[in-house]
Protein backbone atom coordinates (compact mmCIF):
# COMPACT_ATOMS: atom_id res chain seq x y z
CA UNK A 1 0.00 0.00 0.00
CA UNK A 2 2.89 2.36 0.75
CA UNK A 3 4.29 1.61 -2.71
CA UNK A 4 1.18 3.18 -4.05
CA UNK A 5 1.85 6.55 -2.41
CA UNK A 6 2.66 9.25 -4.90
CA UNK A 7 5.65 11.53 -4.36
CA UNK A 8 3.22 14.36 -3.55
CA UNK A 9 1.58 12.24 -0.85
CA UNK A 10 4.97 11.36 0.64
CA UNK A 11 5.80 15.05 0.63
CA UNK A 12 2.55 15.84 2.45
CA UNK A 13 3.32 13.28 5.16
CA UNK A 14 6.88 14.54 5.59
CA UNK A 15 5.74 18.14 5.71
CA UNK A 16 3.01 17.37 8.25
CA UNK A 17 5.51 15.71 10.60
CA UNK A 18 8.08 18.47 10.11
CA UNK A 19 5.54 21.25 10.67
CA UNK A 20 4.05 19.58 13.75
CA UNK A 21 7.45 18.87 15.32
CA UNK A 22 8.78 22.36 14.71
CA UNK A 23 5.54 24.01 15.84
CA UNK A 24 5.52 22.06 19.13
CA UNK A 25 9.19 22.74 19.85
CA UNK A 26 9.08 26.41 18.87
CA UNK A 27 5.96 26.98 21.02
CA UNK A 28 7.51 25.28 24.04
CA UNK A 29 9.40 28.24 25.62
CA UNK A 30 6.52 30.65 24.96
CA UNK A 31 4.03 28.12 26.29
CA UNK A 32 6.01 27.59 29.52
CA UNK A 33 6.41 31.34 30.05
CA UNK A 34 2.76 32.23 29.41
CA UNK A 35 1.44 29.24 31.39
CA UNK A 36 3.61 30.14 34.39
CA UNK A 37 2.56 33.77 34.14
CA UNK A 38 -1.12 32.84 34.03
CA UNK A 39 -0.80 30.24 36.81
CA UNK A 40 1.19 32.35 39.25
CA UNK A 41 1.16 35.96 38.08
CA UNK A 42 -1.11 38.54 39.68
CA UNK A 43 -1.08 41.47 37.32
CA UNK A 44 -3.57 43.82 35.67
CA UNK A 45 -4.67 42.45 32.33
CA UNK A 46 -4.44 38.84 33.47
CA UNK A 47 -7.87 38.13 32.00
CA UNK A 48 -6.95 39.85 28.73
CA UNK A 49 -3.80 37.74 28.25
CA UNK A 50 -5.83 34.64 29.12
CA UNK A 51 -8.45 35.63 26.54
CA UNK A 52 -5.97 36.33 23.74
CA UNK A 53 -4.25 32.97 24.31
CA UNK A 54 -7.58 31.17 24.08
CA UNK A 55 -8.96 33.06 21.05
CA UNK A 56 -7.70 30.58 18.41
CA UNK A 57 -9.56 27.83 20.27
CA UNK A 58 -12.94 29.50 19.85
CA UNK A 59 -12.59 31.50 16.61
CA UNK A 60 -13.29 29.77 13.31
CA UNK A 61 -9.84 28.58 12.08
CA UNK A 62 -10.41 30.39 8.80
CA UNK A 63 -10.57 33.65 10.77
CA UNK A 64 -7.27 32.89 12.47
CA UNK A 65 -5.79 32.04 9.06
CA UNK A 66 -7.07 35.25 7.53
CA UNK A 67 -5.74 37.34 10.44
CA UNK A 68 -2.35 35.66 9.99
CA UNK A 69 -2.52 36.47 6.30
CA UNK A 70 -3.24 40.12 7.12
CA UNK A 71 -0.39 40.31 9.64
CA UNK A 72 2.24 38.14 7.92
CA UNK A 73 1.28 38.81 4.30
CA UNK A 74 3.74 40.71 2.13
CA UNK A 75 1.80 43.89 2.83
CA UNK A 76 1.04 43.07 6.45
CA UNK A 77 3.05 44.83 9.20
CA UNK A 78 4.85 41.73 10.44
CA UNK A 79 5.31 40.28 6.97
CA UNK A 80 6.84 43.50 5.64
CA UNK A 81 9.18 43.73 8.59
CA UNK A 82 10.35 40.12 8.22
CA UNK A 83 10.94 40.51 4.50
CA UNK A 84 12.80 43.84 4.77
CA UNK A 85 14.90 42.95 7.83
CA UNK A 86 15.68 39.30 7.17
CA UNK A 87 14.40 38.56 3.67
CA UNK A 88 12.00 36.02 5.14
CA UNK A 89 8.65 35.37 3.50
CA UNK A 90 6.28 33.02 5.34
CA UNK A 91 3.03 33.42 3.47
CA UNK A 92 2.39 30.51 1.08
CA UNK A 93 5.57 28.83 2.39
CA UNK A 94 5.88 25.82 4.69
CA UNK A 95 7.28 28.09 7.40
CA UNK A 96 3.89 29.81 7.40
CA UNK A 97 2.28 26.45 8.09
CA UNK A 98 4.49 26.19 11.20
CA UNK A 99 3.28 29.60 12.38
CA UNK A 100 -0.36 28.64 11.78
CA UNK A 101 0.12 25.38 13.67
CA UNK A 102 1.84 27.19 16.56
CA UNK A 103 -1.02 29.66 16.93
CA UNK A 104 -3.71 27.00 16.70
CA UNK A 105 -2.01 24.63 19.15
CA UNK A 106 -0.98 27.31 21.64
CA UNK A 107 -4.19 27.41 23.74
CA UNK A 108 -4.10 23.63 24.25
CA UNK A 109 -0.42 23.74 25.17
CA UNK A 110 -0.89 26.58 27.66
CA UNK A 111 -3.91 24.95 29.30
CA UNK A 112 -2.08 21.71 30.05
CA UNK A 113 1.03 23.51 31.30
CA UNK A 114 -0.92 26.00 33.35
CA UNK A 115 -2.74 23.22 35.20
CA UNK A 116 0.54 21.57 36.13
CA UNK A 117 2.05 24.86 37.31
CA UNK A 118 -1.03 25.43 39.44
CA UNK A 119 -0.64 21.94 40.87
CA UNK A 120 3.08 22.37 41.64
CA UNK A 121 3.19 22.77 45.43
CA UNK A 122 4.11 26.32 46.44
CA UNK A 123 5.00 24.98 49.88
CA UNK A 124 7.90 23.08 48.30
CA UNK A 125 9.00 26.32 46.67
CA UNK A 126 8.90 28.02 50.08
CA UNK A 127 11.00 25.19 51.52
CA UNK A 128 13.55 25.68 48.73
CA UNK A 129 13.72 29.40 49.52
CA UNK A 130 14.55 28.70 53.18
CA UNK A 131 17.40 26.52 51.89
CA UNK A 132 18.94 29.49 50.10
CA UNK A 133 17.44 29.21 46.62
CA UNK A 134 16.47 32.48 44.90
CA UNK A 135 13.43 32.78 42.65
CA UNK A 136 15.11 31.71 39.42
CA UNK A 137 16.77 28.72 41.10
CA UNK A 138 13.49 27.69 42.70
CA UNK A 139 11.83 27.81 39.29
CA UNK A 140 14.55 25.79 37.58
CA UNK A 141 15.07 23.18 40.30
CA UNK A 142 11.62 22.78 41.86
CA UNK A 143 8.75 24.29 39.86
CA UNK A 144 9.84 23.18 36.39
CA UNK A 145 10.58 19.55 37.33
CA UNK A 146 7.30 19.30 39.25
CA UNK A 147 5.40 20.67 36.26
CA UNK A 148 7.21 18.39 33.80
CA UNK A 149 4.33 15.95 33.19
CA UNK A 150 2.05 18.84 32.19
CA UNK A 151 4.75 20.44 30.06
CA UNK A 152 5.21 17.19 28.14
CA UNK A 153 1.45 16.72 27.80
CA UNK A 154 1.08 20.28 26.49
CA UNK A 155 3.84 19.75 23.95
CA UNK A 156 2.29 16.54 22.68
CA UNK A 157 -1.14 18.22 22.47
CA UNK A 158 0.35 21.03 20.42
CA UNK A 159 2.02 18.47 18.14
CA UNK A 160 -1.24 16.56 17.70
CA UNK A 161 -3.20 19.73 17.03
CA UNK A 162 -0.62 20.73 14.39
CA UNK A 163 -1.02 17.38 12.60
CA UNK A 164 -4.73 18.03 12.26
CA UNK A 165 -4.51 21.72 11.40
CA UNK A 166 -6.56 22.55 8.33
CA UNK A 167 -8.53 25.77 8.27
CA UNK A 168 -5.93 28.29 9.30
CA UNK A 169 -3.24 26.54 7.26
CA UNK A 170 -5.17 26.44 3.98
CA UNK A 171 -6.20 30.07 4.42
CA UNK A 172 -2.73 31.32 5.33
CA UNK A 173 -0.36 29.23 3.17
CA UNK A 174 -2.68 27.53 0.71
CA UNK A 175 -2.55 23.94 -0.49
CA UNK A 176 0.43 23.67 -2.85
CA UNK A 177 1.51 20.04 -3.42
CA UNK A 178 5.16 19.58 -2.47
CA UNK A 179 5.35 23.03 -0.88
CA UNK A 180 2.58 23.69 1.63
CA UNK A 181 0.35 20.65 1.31
CA UNK A 182 -0.03 18.71 4.59
CA UNK A 183 -1.91 15.45 5.22
CA UNK A 184 -5.27 17.15 5.94
CA UNK A 185 -5.08 19.49 2.94
CA UNK A 186 -3.92 16.60 0.74
CA UNK A 187 -6.95 14.56 1.82
CA UNK A 188 -9.15 17.55 1.06
CA UNK A 189 -7.64 17.83 -2.46
CA UNK A 190 -8.02 14.11 -3.07
CA UNK A 191 -11.69 14.20 -2.12
CA UNK A 192 -12.24 17.15 -4.45
CA UNK A 193 -10.56 15.28 -7.32
CA UNK A 194 -12.69 12.80 -9.36
CA UNK A 195 -11.32 9.28 -8.72
CA UNK A 196 -9.30 10.43 -5.71
CA UNK A 197 -11.20 8.33 -3.16
CA UNK A 198 -8.46 5.72 -2.87
CA UNK A 199 -5.80 8.37 -2.30
CA UNK A 200 -7.98 10.01 0.35
CA UNK A 201 -8.38 6.63 2.07
CA UNK A 202 -4.64 5.90 2.03
CA UNK A 203 -3.86 9.25 3.62
CA UNK A 204 -6.68 8.80 6.12
CA UNK A 205 -5.21 5.49 7.30
CA UNK A 206 -1.84 7.18 7.71
CA UNK A 207 -3.40 10.10 9.59
CA UNK A 208 -5.12 7.72 12.00
CA UNK A 209 -1.91 5.74 12.54
CA UNK A 210 0.24 8.84 13.19
CA UNK A 211 -2.35 10.28 15.58
CA UNK A 212 -2.57 6.99 17.47
CA UNK A 213 1.22 6.70 17.77
CA UNK A 214 1.38 10.26 19.07
CA UNK A 215 -1.19 9.42 21.74
CA UNK A 216 0.68 6.27 22.80
CA UNK A 217 3.94 8.19 23.01
CA UNK A 218 2.41 10.98 25.06
CA UNK A 219 0.87 8.47 27.46
CA UNK A 220 4.21 6.73 28.00
CA UNK A 221 6.05 10.03 28.44
CA UNK A 222 3.48 11.34 30.91
CA UNK A 223 3.61 8.17 33.00
CA UNK A 224 7.38 8.21 33.06
CA UNK A 225 7.50 11.88 34.00
CA UNK A 226 4.93 11.42 36.76
CA UNK A 227 6.93 8.54 38.16
CA UNK A 228 10.09 10.62 38.13
CA UNK A 229 8.42 13.62 39.76
CA UNK A 230 6.53 11.72 42.43
CA UNK A 231 9.34 9.25 43.02
CA UNK A 232 7.03 6.29 42.57
CA UNK B 1 22.34 34.24 69.69
CA UNK B 2 19.68 36.83 70.21
CA UNK B 3 16.49 36.78 68.21
CA UNK B 4 14.13 39.64 68.78
CA UNK B 5 10.70 39.70 67.21
CA UNK B 6 8.11 42.45 67.46
CA UNK B 7 5.51 42.19 64.73
CA UNK B 8 1.87 42.85 63.96
CA UNK B 9 -0.25 41.54 61.14
CA UNK B 10 -3.98 41.49 60.53
CA UNK B 11 -5.47 38.62 58.53
CA UNK B 12 -9.21 38.78 58.14
CA UNK B 13 -10.58 39.30 61.64
CA UNK B 14 -7.47 37.90 63.32
CA UNK B 15 -4.73 40.17 64.58
CA UNK B 16 -1.32 38.83 65.42
CA UNK B 17 0.59 41.24 67.63
CA UNK B 18 3.51 39.51 69.28
CA UNK B 19 6.85 40.46 70.71
CA UNK B 20 9.40 38.10 72.23
CA UNK B 21 13.10 37.46 72.51
CA UNK B 22 14.81 34.15 71.93
CA UNK B 23 18.27 33.22 73.17
CA UNK B 24 20.57 30.21 72.86
CA UNK B 25 18.96 26.85 73.38
CA UNK B 26 15.38 26.06 72.50
CA UNK B 27 12.72 28.75 72.54
CA UNK B 28 9.28 27.19 72.36
CA UNK B 29 6.33 28.98 70.79
CA UNK B 30 3.52 27.27 72.59
CA UNK B 31 -0.21 27.59 72.22
CA UNK B 32 -3.33 26.09 70.76
CA UNK B 33 -3.87 25.80 67.03
CA UNK B 34 -4.92 29.13 65.60
CA UNK B 35 -2.90 31.07 68.17
CA UNK B 36 -0.63 32.43 65.43
CA UNK B 37 2.43 30.26 66.03
CA UNK B 38 3.06 29.26 62.42
CA UNK B 39 2.49 32.78 61.08
CA UNK B 40 5.04 34.02 63.57
CA UNK B 41 7.76 31.56 62.51
CA UNK B 42 6.92 32.22 58.87
CA UNK B 43 7.73 35.87 59.51
CA UNK B 44 11.08 34.90 61.00
CA UNK B 45 11.77 32.68 57.97
CA UNK B 46 10.70 35.31 55.45
CA UNK B 47 7.71 33.31 54.19
CA UNK B 48 5.18 35.78 55.62
CA UNK B 49 5.40 39.53 55.88
CA UNK B 50 4.30 41.53 58.91
CA UNK B 51 2.19 44.65 58.40
CA UNK B 52 4.50 46.39 60.82
CA UNK B 53 7.42 45.27 62.84
CA UNK B 54 10.98 44.30 63.42
CA UNK B 55 12.81 40.99 63.32
CA UNK B 56 16.47 40.93 64.30
CA UNK B 57 18.88 38.02 64.52
CA UNK B 58 22.07 38.98 66.37
CA UNK B 59 23.32 42.05 64.49
CA UNK B 60 21.36 41.33 61.32
CA UNK B 61 18.07 43.08 60.65
CA UNK B 62 15.81 40.61 58.85
CA UNK B 63 12.71 42.78 58.83
CA UNK B 64 12.27 46.45 59.60
CA UNK B 65 9.08 47.75 58.02
CA UNK B 66 9.88 51.25 59.23
CA UNK B 67 12.95 51.30 56.99
CA UNK B 68 11.50 49.15 54.23
CA UNK B 69 13.78 46.21 55.02
CA UNK B 70 12.45 42.73 54.28
CA UNK B 71 15.30 40.34 53.56
CA UNK B 72 14.14 37.59 51.18
CA UNK B 73 13.90 34.11 52.70
CA UNK B 74 16.79 32.72 50.68
CA UNK B 75 19.21 35.27 52.11
CA UNK B 76 18.25 34.94 55.79
CA UNK B 77 20.18 31.76 56.67
CA UNK B 78 17.27 30.69 58.83
CA UNK B 79 16.59 26.95 58.59
CA UNK B 80 13.05 25.60 58.65
CA UNK B 81 11.78 22.13 59.43
CA UNK B 82 8.12 21.93 58.45
CA UNK B 83 5.45 19.82 60.05
CA UNK B 84 4.94 17.83 56.88
CA UNK B 85 8.64 17.59 55.98
CA UNK B 86 8.27 19.09 52.51
CA UNK B 87 10.97 16.92 50.99
CA UNK B 88 11.33 17.41 47.25
CA UNK B 89 9.56 14.39 45.72
CA UNK B 90 11.55 14.47 42.48
CA UNK B 91 14.94 14.28 44.21
CA UNK B 92 16.63 11.44 46.06
CA UNK B 93 17.38 11.78 49.77
CA UNK B 94 20.99 12.56 48.87
CA UNK B 95 19.98 15.40 46.57
CA UNK B 96 17.42 16.69 49.04
CA UNK B 97 20.17 16.90 51.66
CA UNK B 98 22.61 18.55 49.26
CA UNK B 99 20.05 21.12 48.08
CA UNK B 100 20.76 23.67 50.79
CA UNK B 101 24.41 22.70 51.23
CA UNK B 102 25.23 23.60 47.61
CA UNK B 103 23.74 27.04 48.14
CA UNK B 104 25.48 27.86 51.41
CA UNK B 105 28.60 29.99 51.16
CA UNK B 106 31.69 27.92 51.79
CA UNK B 107 32.98 30.06 54.64
CA UNK B 108 29.60 30.03 56.35
CA UNK B 109 29.23 26.24 56.36
CA UNK B 110 29.50 24.59 59.74
CA UNK B 111 28.38 21.01 59.26
CA UNK B 112 29.80 18.41 56.91
CA UNK B 113 27.55 16.10 54.89
CA UNK B 114 29.00 13.01 56.57
CA UNK B 115 28.65 14.40 60.09
CA UNK B 116 25.02 15.38 59.61
CA UNK B 117 24.16 12.05 57.98
CA UNK B 118 25.77 10.23 60.91
CA UNK B 119 24.15 12.45 63.51
CA UNK B 120 20.71 11.71 62.13
CA UNK B 121 21.34 8.07 61.26
CA UNK B 122 20.24 8.42 57.64
CA UNK B 123 23.25 6.95 55.84
CA UNK B 124 21.16 3.99 54.70
CA UNK B 125 18.50 6.17 53.12
CA UNK B 126 20.61 8.29 50.77
CA UNK B 127 19.60 6.63 47.51
CA UNK B 128 15.89 6.39 48.30
CA UNK B 129 13.12 8.68 47.16
CA UNK B 130 11.01 10.59 49.73
CA UNK B 131 7.97 8.52 48.73
CA UNK B 132 9.75 5.41 50.03
CA UNK B 133 10.48 6.81 53.51
CA UNK B 134 8.50 6.38 56.72
CA UNK B 135 7.20 9.47 58.51
CA UNK B 136 10.04 9.43 61.04
CA UNK B 137 12.68 8.98 58.34
CA UNK B 138 11.23 11.87 56.36
CA UNK B 139 11.51 14.19 59.35
CA UNK B 140 15.10 13.17 60.02
CA UNK B 141 15.99 13.87 56.39
CA UNK B 142 14.14 17.20 56.59
CA UNK B 143 16.17 18.12 59.68
CA UNK B 144 19.40 17.12 57.91
CA UNK B 145 18.49 19.14 54.85
CA UNK B 146 17.88 22.23 56.98
CA UNK B 147 21.15 21.72 58.91
CA UNK B 148 23.29 21.35 55.80
CA UNK B 149 22.23 24.81 54.63
CA UNK B 150 24.24 25.99 57.68
CA UNK B 151 21.54 28.16 59.25
CA UNK B 152 22.19 30.62 62.06
CA UNK B 153 18.87 29.66 63.60
CA UNK B 154 16.60 26.67 63.10
CA UNK B 155 12.82 26.96 63.06
CA UNK B 156 10.83 23.80 63.73
CA UNK B 157 7.09 23.98 63.19
CA UNK B 158 5.47 21.04 64.99
CA UNK B 159 7.99 18.64 63.46
CA UNK B 160 6.54 15.70 65.41
CA UNK B 161 2.83 16.47 65.11
CA UNK B 162 2.16 14.05 62.26
CA UNK B 163 4.07 11.17 63.86
CA UNK B 164 2.86 8.45 66.19
CA UNK B 165 4.27 8.09 69.72
CA UNK B 166 6.96 5.64 68.69
CA UNK B 167 8.24 7.88 65.86
CA UNK B 168 8.23 10.88 68.18
CA UNK B 169 10.42 9.00 70.62
CA UNK B 170 12.69 8.17 67.68
CA UNK B 171 13.17 11.82 66.64
CA UNK B 172 13.38 13.60 70.00
CA UNK B 173 16.92 12.47 70.88
CA UNK B 174 18.14 13.93 67.57
CA UNK B 175 16.60 17.29 68.35
CA UNK B 176 18.25 17.17 71.77
CA UNK B 177 21.58 16.58 70.08
CA UNK B 178 21.12 19.69 67.96
CA UNK B 179 20.46 21.64 71.12
CA UNK B 180 23.20 20.12 73.30
CA UNK B 181 25.95 19.01 70.93
CA UNK B 182 25.66 21.39 67.99
CA UNK B 183 24.58 24.36 70.15
CA UNK B 184 22.17 25.39 67.43
CA UNK B 185 19.59 27.95 68.54
CA UNK B 186 16.12 26.59 67.82
CA UNK B 187 12.66 28.13 67.76
CA UNK B 188 10.30 25.23 68.33
CA UNK B 189 6.58 25.49 67.65
CA UNK B 190 4.38 23.02 69.47
CA UNK B 191 1.14 22.53 71.29
CA UNK B 192 2.35 19.38 73.07
CA UNK B 193 3.27 19.93 76.71
CA UNK B 194 5.59 16.92 76.88
CA UNK B 195 7.68 17.99 73.89
CA UNK B 196 8.06 21.51 75.15
CA UNK B 197 8.82 20.41 78.71
CA UNK B 198 11.50 18.10 77.43
CA UNK B 199 13.14 20.32 74.84
CA UNK B 200 12.64 23.96 75.62
CA UNK B 201 14.53 26.37 77.85
CA UNK B 202 12.42 29.44 77.16
CA UNK B 203 8.69 29.34 76.58
CA UNK B 204 6.59 31.92 74.77
CA UNK B 205 2.91 31.23 75.37
CA UNK B 206 0.71 32.49 72.54
CA UNK B 207 -3.03 32.92 72.79
CA UNK B 208 -5.26 34.61 70.20
CA UNK B 209 -2.31 36.19 68.43
CA UNK B 210 -0.79 37.68 71.55
CA UNK B 211 2.00 36.71 73.91
CA UNK B 212 0.19 35.66 77.08
CA UNK B 213 3.39 34.86 78.96
CA UNK B 214 7.09 34.35 78.35
CA UNK B 215 9.87 33.05 80.54
CA UNK B 216 11.58 29.85 81.57
CA UNK B 217 9.58 26.71 80.85
CA UNK B 218 9.38 25.88 84.57
CA UNK B 219 8.01 29.25 85.53
CA UNK B 220 5.41 29.54 82.79
CA UNK B 221 4.09 26.02 83.25
CA UNK B 222 3.89 26.54 87.02
CA UNK B 223 1.79 29.69 86.77
CA UNK B 224 -1.63 28.58 87.83
CA UNK B 225 -3.59 31.30 86.01
CA UNK B 226 -2.09 30.16 82.71
CA UNK B 227 -3.35 26.62 83.06
CA UNK B 228 -6.39 27.17 80.81
CA UNK B 229 -4.03 28.48 78.10
CA UNK B 230 -1.31 25.88 78.41
CA UNK B 231 -4.08 23.29 78.26
CA UNK B 232 -2.23 20.85 80.45
CA UNK B 233 -4.28 17.84 81.36
CA UNK B 234 -3.13 18.16 84.92
CA UNK B 235 -0.89 20.59 86.75
CA UNK B 236 2.77 19.69 86.92
CA UNK B 237 6.14 21.35 87.00
CA UNK B 238 9.38 20.52 85.28
CA UNK B 239 12.48 20.40 87.45
CA UNK B 240 15.99 20.57 86.10
CA UNK B 241 18.58 19.35 88.57
CA UNK B 242 22.16 18.10 88.59
CA UNK B 243 22.89 14.49 89.49
CA UNK B 244 25.27 14.30 92.45
CA UNK B 245 25.21 10.56 93.14
CA UNK B 246 24.00 7.36 91.51
CA UNK B 247 23.50 4.38 93.81
CA UNK B 248 23.04 1.52 91.40
CA UNK B 249 22.87 -1.08 94.17
CA UNK B 250 20.20 0.82 96.10
CA UNK B 251 18.42 1.85 92.91
CA UNK B 252 18.40 5.57 93.62
CA UNK B 253 19.83 8.76 92.20
CA UNK B 254 20.40 11.86 94.29
CA UNK B 255 19.98 15.26 92.69
CA UNK B 256 20.87 18.72 93.84
CA UNK B 257 17.87 21.05 93.88
CA UNK B 258 17.91 24.59 95.29
CA UNK B 259 15.28 23.55 97.83
CA UNK B 260 17.25 20.53 99.02
CA UNK B 261 18.39 17.12 97.88
CA UNK B 262 16.06 14.98 95.82
CA UNK B 263 16.12 11.22 95.88
CA UNK B 264 14.55 9.57 92.84
CA UNK B 265 14.51 6.15 91.18
CA UNK B 266 17.85 5.45 89.48
CA UNK B 267 18.42 7.58 86.34
CA UNK B 268 20.48 6.51 83.33
CA UNK B 269 22.56 9.71 83.15
CA UNK B 270 26.01 9.87 84.77
CA UNK B 271 26.90 11.87 87.86
CA UNK B 272 27.23 15.57 87.03
CA UNK B 273 24.67 15.47 84.20
CA UNK B 274 21.50 17.51 84.31
CA UNK B 275 18.22 15.66 84.36
CA UNK B 276 14.74 16.94 83.56
CA UNK B 277 12.01 15.57 85.74
CA UNK B 278 8.32 16.25 85.93
CA UNK B 279 6.34 16.25 89.16
CA UNK B 280 2.57 16.17 88.94
CA UNK B 281 0.71 18.39 91.38
CA UNK B 282 -1.34 15.49 92.72
CA UNK B 283 1.87 13.74 93.84
CA UNK B 284 2.93 16.64 96.05
CA UNK B 285 1.75 16.68 99.67
CA UNK B 286 2.05 19.63 102.05
CA UNK B 287 3.06 19.75 105.69
CA UNK B 288 3.34 22.55 108.20
CA UNK B 289 5.69 22.40 111.17
CA UNK B 290 8.00 19.54 112.13
CA UNK B 291 7.64 16.21 110.36
CA UNK B 292 8.01 12.98 112.22
CA UNK B 293 9.06 9.60 110.86
CA UNK B 294 7.85 9.23 107.32
CA UNK B 295 8.83 7.05 104.39
CA UNK B 296 8.86 10.06 102.08
CA UNK B 297 12.47 11.13 101.65
CA UNK B 298 12.00 14.25 99.55
CA UNK B 299 11.17 17.19 101.76
CA UNK B 300 11.51 20.62 100.21
CA UNK B 301 11.06 23.74 102.30
CA UNK B 302 9.33 26.71 100.71
CA UNK B 303 6.52 29.21 101.00
CA UNK B 304 3.00 29.41 99.58
CA UNK B 305 3.02 31.72 96.55
CA UNK B 306 -0.47 31.31 95.13
CA UNK B 307 -3.68 29.41 95.80
CA UNK B 308 -6.05 28.82 92.89
CA UNK B 309 -9.23 26.93 92.22
CA UNK B 310 -12.80 27.27 93.38
CA UNK B 311 -13.94 23.63 93.25
CA UNK B 312 -13.41 20.86 95.80
CA UNK B 313 -9.74 20.73 94.78
CA UNK B 314 -7.31 23.66 94.91
CA UNK B 315 -3.87 24.07 93.44
CA UNK B 316 -1.16 25.62 95.56
CA UNK B 317 1.93 27.08 93.89
CA UNK B 318 4.97 27.00 96.11
CA UNK B 319 8.17 28.96 95.94
CA UNK B 320 10.98 26.51 96.74
CA UNK B 321 14.12 28.66 96.93
CA UNK B 322 13.05 30.44 93.75
CA UNK B 323 11.90 27.31 91.91
CA UNK B 324 8.19 26.64 91.39
CA UNK B 325 6.32 23.55 92.56
CA UNK B 326 2.57 22.91 92.46
CA UNK B 327 0.62 20.87 95.01
CA UNK B 328 -2.93 19.71 94.42
CA UNK B 329 -4.89 19.32 97.63
CA UNK B 330 -8.56 19.24 98.63
CA UNK B 331 -10.21 22.43 99.76
CA UNK B 332 -10.76 20.69 103.09
CA UNK B 333 -7.03 19.97 103.49
CA UNK B 334 -6.15 23.57 102.60
CA UNK B 335 -8.56 24.79 105.27
CA UNK B 336 -7.26 22.33 107.86
CA UNK B 337 -3.69 23.51 107.22
CA UNK B 338 -4.92 27.10 107.14
CA UNK B 339 -2.80 27.81 104.05
CA UNK B 340 -2.04 31.50 103.36
CA UNK B 341 0.14 33.31 100.90
CA UNK B 342 3.69 33.60 102.26
CA UNK B 343 3.27 30.80 104.76
CA UNK B 344 6.28 28.46 105.18
CA UNK B 345 5.45 24.87 104.24
CA UNK B 346 7.25 21.64 103.48
CA UNK B 347 6.49 19.86 100.23
CA UNK B 348 6.64 16.08 100.39
CA UNK B 349 7.24 14.07 97.21
CA UNK B 350 7.62 10.29 96.95
CA UNK B 351 10.78 9.17 95.12
CA UNK B 352 8.69 7.25 92.63
CA UNK B 353 6.60 10.28 91.69
CA UNK B 354 9.23 11.81 89.40
CA UNK B 355 8.70 11.24 85.68
CA UNK B 356 11.82 11.17 83.59
CA UNK B 357 11.31 13.52 80.67
CA UNK B 358 13.80 11.82 78.41
CA UNK B 359 11.93 8.59 77.90
CA UNK B 360 8.34 9.57 77.45
CA UNK B 361 6.95 8.42 74.18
Amino acid sequence: MFDALTPAEWAAIGLSLRVATLAALASLPFGVAIAYLLARGRFPGHAVVDGIVHLPLVMPPVVTGYLLLLAFGRHGPVGMFLERAFGIVVVFRWTGAVIAAMVMGFPLMVRAMRLSFEAADVRLEAAAATLGAGRATVFATITLPLALPGILAGTVLSFARALGEFGATITFVGNIPGATQTIPTAIYSAIQTPGGELAALRLTVIAVAVAFLALLLSGTLARRAARRVLGR
Amino acid sequence: MTLSVDVTRTMGGFTLAAAFTGTDGVTALFGRSGAGKTTLVNMIAGLARPDRGLVRLNDAVLVDTGHGIDLPAHRRRVGYVFQEGRLFPHLSVRHNLAYGERRARRRERWGSFGDVVDLLGIAGLLDRRPADLSGGEKQRVAIGRALLASPRLLLMDEPLASLDAQRKAEILPYIERLRDDMKLPIVYVSHAVEEVARLADTLVLLADGKVAAAGSVNDVFARLELRPLTGQFEASVVLTARIIANDAAGGTTVLDHPGGRLSVALLPQPTGARARLRVRARDVALAIGPIGNLSIRNRLAGTVAEIAGSGPVVEVRLDIAGEPLIARVTREAARALDLKIGQPVTALIKSTAFDRLDDFA
